[in-house]
């Protein structure tokens, strides 16, 4: 896959642009080897990063604030963007565990499939991912004031999606991406078990017209979507059409079910605060 | 519920009819209920009544009482009066019960069991107001051993090659551990930073965030990482001495946490960052930590996060193997780590884990020190320790037995007016400190309550300094994991063993 085919979705000014090559002479850097020219590259006053042949290598973007983009041709390893609060990652390839975990704020972008535990406890910002994800996606997003995380799948997940989810939006599509870049719906199962488990706020918003109502965990229950819903999720999936190239009129071909929480106490009733 | 299931209240309010004013003061100031007015006289219910003494402080003419109550269940040694409590309370209410602050069951403290060596003739003392005894520790991580580079052309010039890992000194081997804002009022929290501060120790943030007035003291202040991730942002990160990853608490190994919606008032929102009146429930389990692998790769994540700039440490539970378990938090990268044992305190828990999982602190740090020691590992890291250290012969003796560091919460909590009454988790504390409610909150004077810390603390390393110049030690690190100054009198020599300690009279 080409960079330049792929950046469109940032339309950033192509200037402050640096490249590392994160596995000079074939050999793969060190992470912390990695990282620390990507720091030296901000101290510089670049704007736009792009790591090539990236192998492997963890904790890129950590913590990393303001206007920042980096494009990362490779694999990434686990823990993409932790504790982010502003900068746009896209990854041109699959990426691995927990990207987007304790994220603040930004946006990541995946070409491909992401690992497990996907966005753990973001705050706020957003996850596209083009593809499949793992176990344990979204687990205890929250929101807060303007802060509200969204994580959006292209394909499919699968068990433990959303749970303890405290705000925020997860959104999963259930698309197959064929080989020829002609995009089908997915013969997978659009998620796991357990589904929502401990939900309290927030919402799991799926595009299947199938029952899952035996995959929902505790605290969580199935609606239809409503309108206002509707009008909300549509500008989030016309971007992700737009990013991945994915034809907008298939969307509308399944209807979408809405996973709330029964409560926002899911567990207040199981303890007693009797003096004894 | 019926009448005759009412559980029996422990206490009985004594008003002397002679002495009340009628000033209602009594009522205004009991936050639980128990005292109103009735037109003519004060009522009391005792049903109600906590014992927190607040009514009993505050009235003007001296007239309460608070006293146990008389009419005692009929006695049986198996069935005391707390299991059939227990037994009431739940086939009235059901549900998991909870508690607050620390294990209550009288179990036998092994500190106490613990006593100190002092010098006679062949090895002088140290007199502590002469001479100085240094009870300041440097925390973080310390390397293995020091590796020079001689110039290959000029021998004589020798540089360092050891790469050292952020350090920082405090004055005193004492830190605050972590309550948070949520569990503990504003007003607590800035005297407990205030207090760290200006003593130069260690004060911990709990697992709510840090919110922005208390940026200021960040050079005192551990940030903690707990499941919920709770007001973690790069500023949480940032502004800290030192961040700790929550995996355990004395109090409640195991279990994460839950504060009710009903707490999370502006302030808290603010804070944790998450919306007014919502649960904040923390996960069991850290979802990104399901192993030692995980645990180090989290630990290098804040390291990266923080640009290897301060300690990053982790804190555990004191449960069954305690040992091993820190051996592989220690090879996975922390610079720090904090033991809590069986007695820890806790703002609200299920007193079903808070009364019986865990193990005592003193046997926990020795077999950890222990272990650690045989694996070389023990001088690269800083040791905290918590779980009921009450007072300064604690501190001495969980020094002596393998910590760098103690940690404490009750004693400071006391210090600023706490009467344990145990019912930190309903958010009604008349004391100003459990609460999150403005009216109470206001009851707790800022500056009075930092001033009694530091009261306190000082006289802690004042009698940490009388002892080791008894000892004829001069300095607080050398006491550290120095268990043949210590003797056990109790009666389990298997606990002595354990310890490392001989007995009395060996
Ligand atoms: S505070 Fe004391 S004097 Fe005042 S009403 Fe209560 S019992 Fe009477
Ligand atoms: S902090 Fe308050 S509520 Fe908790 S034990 Fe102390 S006095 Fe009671």
């Amino acid at each position: 896959m080409n960079n330049t085919e792929k950046e469109g979705a940032f339309k950033l000014e192509e200037k402050n642009i640096i490249e590392i090559n994160a596995a000079p002479n074939n050999k793969p850097l060190n992470y912390k080897v990695l990282n620390e020219k990507i720091h030296e590259a901000i101290k510089n006053n670049h704007k736009k990063i792009i790591l090539k042949d990236v192998c492997g290598q963890r904790f890129i973007g950590a913590s990393l604030q303001g206007d920042l983009e980096i494009i990362i041709n490779g694999l990434p390893g686990n823990d993409l963007g932790i504790f982010m609060d502003g900068p746009k990652i896209m990854v041109n390839g699959n990426c691995e565990d927990h990207a987007g975990n304790t994220m603040n704020d930004g946006t990541i972008i995946i070409h491909g499939n992401a690992g497990d535990v996907v966005g753990l406890s973001a705050r706020g910002g957003k996850i596209y991912i083009k593809k499949d994800v793992g176990y344990r996606i979204g687990i205890h997003i929250k929101e807060y004031e303007s802060k509200y995380p969204i994580i959006i799948i292209g394909g499919t997940a699968k068990d433990f999606l959303g749970e303890y989810m405290a705000g925020g939006l997860i959104l999963v599509l259930g698309l197959k991406f064929c080989l020829d870049g002609t995009v089908i719906e997915s013969d997978q199962p659009i998620c796991g078990n357990l589904l929502g488990t401990g939900i309290h706020r927030g919402k799991i918003i799926l595009r299947t017209e199938k029952d899952f109502t035996a995959k929902l965990g505790v605290g969580a229950k199935i609606f239809e979507i409503s309108e206002a819903e509707k009008n909300e999720i549509e500008p989030f999936i016309k971007e992700f059409c737009d990013i991945f190239n994915i034809p907008y009129d298939i969307i509308s071909k399944k209807p979408f079910k809405v996973i709330k929480p029964i409560s926002k106490r899911p567990f207040g009733g199981n303890y007693c605060g009797q003096i004894i | 519920m019926s009448l005759s299931h009412n559980i029996p209240s422990y206490f009985h309010i004594k008003v002397d009819r002679e002495s009340c004013k009628k000033c209602k003061r009594c009522t205004t100031h009991c936050s639980y209920g128990a005292l109103s007015f009735n037109g003519e006289r004060i009522v009391a219910d005792d049903s109600k009544c906590v014992a927190c003494q607040r009514c009993v402080v505050m009235c003007p003419g001296s007239a309460i009482r608070i006293v146990k109550n008389e009419s005692f269940l009929p006695p049986h040694g198996n069935y005391t009066r707390r299991i059939r409590n227990i037994l009431w309370a739940q086939s009235g209410n059901g549900g998991v019960l909870l508690s607050a602050t620390g294990n209550d069951r009288p179990i036998r403290t092994i500190f106490d069991d613990l006593l100190l060596d002092a010098c006679q003739v062949t090895n002088p003392s140290i007199d502590p107001l002469r001479e100085t005894i240094e009870t300041k520790i440097f925390f973080g991580r310390k390397p293995k051993k020091l590796e020079f580079l001689t110039d290959k052309k000029d021998s004589t010039k020798i540089t360092l090659k050891t790469e050292f890992m952020p350090n920082f000194e405090i004055d005193m081997p004492i830190m605050i551990g972590h309550m948070s804002l949520g569990s503990i009022s504003y007003n607590t929290c800035m005297a407990i930073y205030q207090a760290s501060k200006e003593l130069n120790i260690l004060a911990g943030s709990g697992e709510g965030g840090l919110h922005p007035d208390f940026y200021e003291y960040g050079s005192n202040i551990i940030t903690e990482i707990a499941s919920g991730r709770f007001g973690v942002d790069i500023n949480y990160l940032h502004k800290a001495a030192g961040i700790e990853i929550k995996i355990g608490q004395g109090a409640k190994p195991g279990h994460g946490g839950h504060l009710p919606g009903e707490k999370v008032n502006s302030l808290i929102s603010q804070t944790r960052m998450i919306p007014k009146g919502s649960d904040a429930l923390s996960p069991y389990p850290h979802h990104d930590v399901y192993s030692i692998e995980d645990l180090a790769q989290l630990i290098a994540a804040l390291k990266e996060a923080t640009r290897y700039k301060v300690p990053i440490g982790v804190k555990i539970a004191a449960v069954h193997n305690s040992a091993p378990i820190a051996v592989g938090i220690v090879r996975g990268g922390a610079d720090f780590l904090t033991i809590d044992g069986f007695r820890g305190g806790t703002g609200a828990a299920p007193r079903i884990i808070r009364d019986h999982a865990g193990i005592p602190i003193e046997l926990a740090i020795a077999a950890v020190d222990e272990r650690l020691r045989q694996e070389n590992l023990r001088d690269e890291i800083t040791l905290v320790a918590g779980g009921s250290i009450r007072y300064s012969a604690d501190l001495i003796k969980i020094i002596a037995l393998g910590a760098d560091v103690a940690m404490c919460c009750m004693p400071v909590l006391i210090a600023m007016g706490c009467r344990v009454c145990q019912q930190c988790f309903r958010g009604l504390c008349s004391w100003g400190i459990a609460t999150q409610q403005e009216y109470l909150v206001k009851r707790l004077d800022i500056d009075v309550a930092r001033n009694r810390i530091i009261n306190l603390f000082h006289s802690w390393n004042e009698e940490l300094k009388e002892v080791l110049g008894a000892m004829g030690i001069d300095s607080v690190e050398s006491l550290r994991s120095n268990r043949d100054r210590l003797r056990y009198i109790g009666p389990n020599p298997k606990i002595a063993e354990i310890l490392g300690v001989k007995h009395a009279g060996e």
